[in-house]
């Protein structure tokens, strides 16, 4: 705060003067209390100061304090400061949930065959190769298999990066493949979603992988075998209608955006502002749509002990 | 429209002119005949997504209950989730397919201003969807086949509907529906809107009636997202492939049933009496399967969809 004070006078007085009645402030604006006799200490623009620290130091989106890279690293891009988390990759994901972050990804080689030839502005085969090259996945899901605290765990993990997370073909395909290989393995599964719900240029393809999914999941349930869904920001649409919501625990990121309607659809029917908070974690936990909101460090150690429950252990 | 209207009309002269000529007159009946067909083949040819779309959704199209009440005898409605409302834009109930007792249950569009507002446009809530599916637990309790109509826009997007877990319930059924141990046939009757349509539409067979379509999301609000303006809805159809025509080549309908000529909002009660018969057709080929068969067919019949590149 003293540096501030130091380095911006002039700004910290304009603040102050905001306070007062618009007659008084004009009057005291026009009378000099301090001669200036120095230049002011220039500060960098916003820009430059990105450009220095790059690689170094990173903002943190909500409290807008600084973090070493490395710190915000170390906790799992969580802000030491406020907790706010940062949205991360599939493989980021992976590597936190996993001993050590190692894990064996499988049916990575699917991709999409762009099965209606899909055009709106730009080609659907186009914005697929964008964000192949973008996202260095093949789709908007990893399958992985690894152990958490020992126990083997298949995890598939959305992608956000990849056309909003948004679930094709493949990734219906994968997320029911995955399922399979915990029927088949006796392994608990984890989906860490991270979507805006089906893809619209797969149409009535990306629709049906919903009932897909979830009949594989309803296999899952008779078995008895553990599933575990973690939401994620954003998760939307018909991700969350369908496997995101079907864990045996359904747990959830703070400050997540969870809903089946999008906000602003919403407010387009209902024509009315939405409440403060409405579709965050906090809200379905109020509503009792949640089971836990869990902070990303704690994910481990919460299902671990979830894990010992179900027996899995 | 008009012009397909007008070529409609032409066929319908055409056909009583057959009707009326005498039986001697071959030749000219074959080829009044074969122009029939040429006719009906090009205006099959000229209709386009964006008409069905329309058609769909055309106010005089028959609802939910104006087959019910043509279609089935003794309909006998219960409300209700039993948790906390009773959702006005799911029916459900009760009725004789013939002799046959099923469980009957669908969305309800009203007809009127005031009807539209009491059944929300045929959007269901939470309790919507959660009364359908108490309502396919009876039904497996005593052994009814569950015949679903689906007739929505989609799900309804309102804050009362999100806090009680509309995404909640609709993943819940999808789930519970894929193992329901009775046969489940779902038939399209209109708009066939996304997850609010699906989460009533996992059954054994799926049927769309021609000029219903299906999709996952509507034209308008594809254009909206992906060409950022209102204008392109009829692109957007065309590129959905939302057509009952469509989605049976593509493998994922089982069957068209087909519709009065010009609609089904011409002729409610033939509309009514062709998916009559298909209802008894598809109920008839699912009797004979155990409830292991049954619901290993149905699973796989979902399992199979999708395309993609890559090891199979």
């Amino acid at each position: 705060m003293a540096a501030a004070i130091i380095s911006a006078p002039g700004r910290l007085r304009a603040s102050r003067l905001k306070l007062l009645p618009s007659s008084l402030s004009s009057i005291m604006a026009r009378m000099a209390w301090f001669k200036r006799d120095k230049k002011a200490i220039q500060t960098p623009v916003d820009e430059e100061r990105t450009v220095r620290t790059e690689g170094l130091f990173t903002k943190c989106e909500d409290c807008k304090s600084v973090i070493w890279k490395k710190d915000l690293e170390a906790s799992f891009f969580v802000c030491p400061k406020c907790q706010y988390h940062f949205r991360i990759t599939a493989r980021q994901r992976l590597e936190v949930l996993f001993d050590d972050g190692n894990y064996e990804e499988f049916d990575a080689e699917l991709r999409s065959s762009d099965p209606l030839e899909f055009v709106d502005k730009k080609a659907y085969r186009s914005r697929l190769d964008s964000a192949v090259r973008s996202t260095g996945s093949n789709e908007a899901v990893v399958n992985a298999r690894g152990t958490l605290n020992g126990v083997p765990t298949i995890c598939s993990a959305m992608e956000y990066r990849f056309i909003g997370g948004s679930m094709g073909s493949v990734v219906g395909e994968k997320i029911t493949r995955a399922v399979e290989l915990a029927l088949e393995e006796n392994t608990p599964l984890i989906i860490v979603s991270a979507s805006g719900g089906a893809r619209m240029m797969e149409s009535f393809l990306s629709l049906m992988q919903m009932a897909k999914i979830s009949a594989a999941l309803a296999r899952l349930h008779k078995a008895r075998l553990p599933y575990v869904s973690i939401l994620t920001d954003p998760t939307t649409g018909g991700v969350t209608a369908s496997y995101a919501m079907l864990g045996d625990l359904n747990i959830a990121e703070p400050k997540a955006l969870i809903g089946f309607a999008g906000p602003r659809v919403i407010e387009q029917t209902i024509r009315q502002k939405l409440p403060e908070g409405f579709q965050r974690s906090e809200f379905l936990l109020e509503h009792g749509m949640l089971d836990a909101v869990v902070n990303r460090r704690e994910h481990r150690a919460f299902i671990y002990d979830w894990f010992d429950f179900m027996g899995v252990v | 429209m008009k012009m397909m209207q007008d070529t409609d009309q032409e066929l319908q002269e055409l056909r009583r002119l057959v009707e009326q000529l005498p039986r001697e007159s071959a030749d000219e009946i074959s080829e009044l005949q074969q122009k029939i067909r040429d006719l009906e083949e090009s205006l099959k040819a000229r209709v386009t997504a964006w008409d069905r779309v329309q058609l769909s959704r055309h106010e005089s199209r028959p609802y939910t209950l104006d087959y019910v009440s043509r279609i089935f005898s003794g309909f006998r409605e219960i409300h209700g989730d039993r948790r906390y409302a009773d959702d006005k834009a799911i029916v459900g109930g009760m009725a004789y397919l013939d002799e046959q007792p099923v469980m009957l249950i669908g969305h309800q569009k009203g007809r009127n201003t005031k009807q539209r507002l009491y059944r929300n446009y045929g959007m269901p809530r939470p309790e919507g969807y959660r009364k359908a599916m108490r309502l396919m637990y009876m039904a497996e309790k005593f052994n009814r086949p569950v015949i679903c109509f689906i007739d929505t826009p989609g799900a309804y997007p309102g804050i009362g509907a999100e806090k009680r877990g509309q995404a909640q319930a609709i993943a819940e059924n999808l789930r519970s529906m894929s193992q329901i141990q009775v046969p489940i046939v779902v038939v399209v009757l209109g708009e066939g809107g996304s997850g609010g349509a699906l989460a009533i539409g996992v059954g054994d067979r799926v049927l769309m009636l021609e000029n219903s379509i299906y999709s996952v999301i509507s034209p308008e609000s594809c254009s909206a997202i992906l060409w950022k303006d209102q204008e392109h809805a009829r692109e957007a159809a065309d590129a959905l492939k939302l057509t009952a025509e469509h989605l049976h080549r593509l493998g994922v309908v089982d069957e068209v049933v087909k519709e009065p000529s010009g609609g089904a909002q011409d002729n409610w009660d033939e509309a009514a009496a062709l998916l009559k018969n298909a209802l008894i057709e598809n109920l008839n080929h699912l009797a004979d399967l155990s409830p292991e068969e049954l619901l290993e067919h149905r699973y796989q019949r979902f399992r199979r969809i999708g395309e993609y590149l890559g090891n199979s």
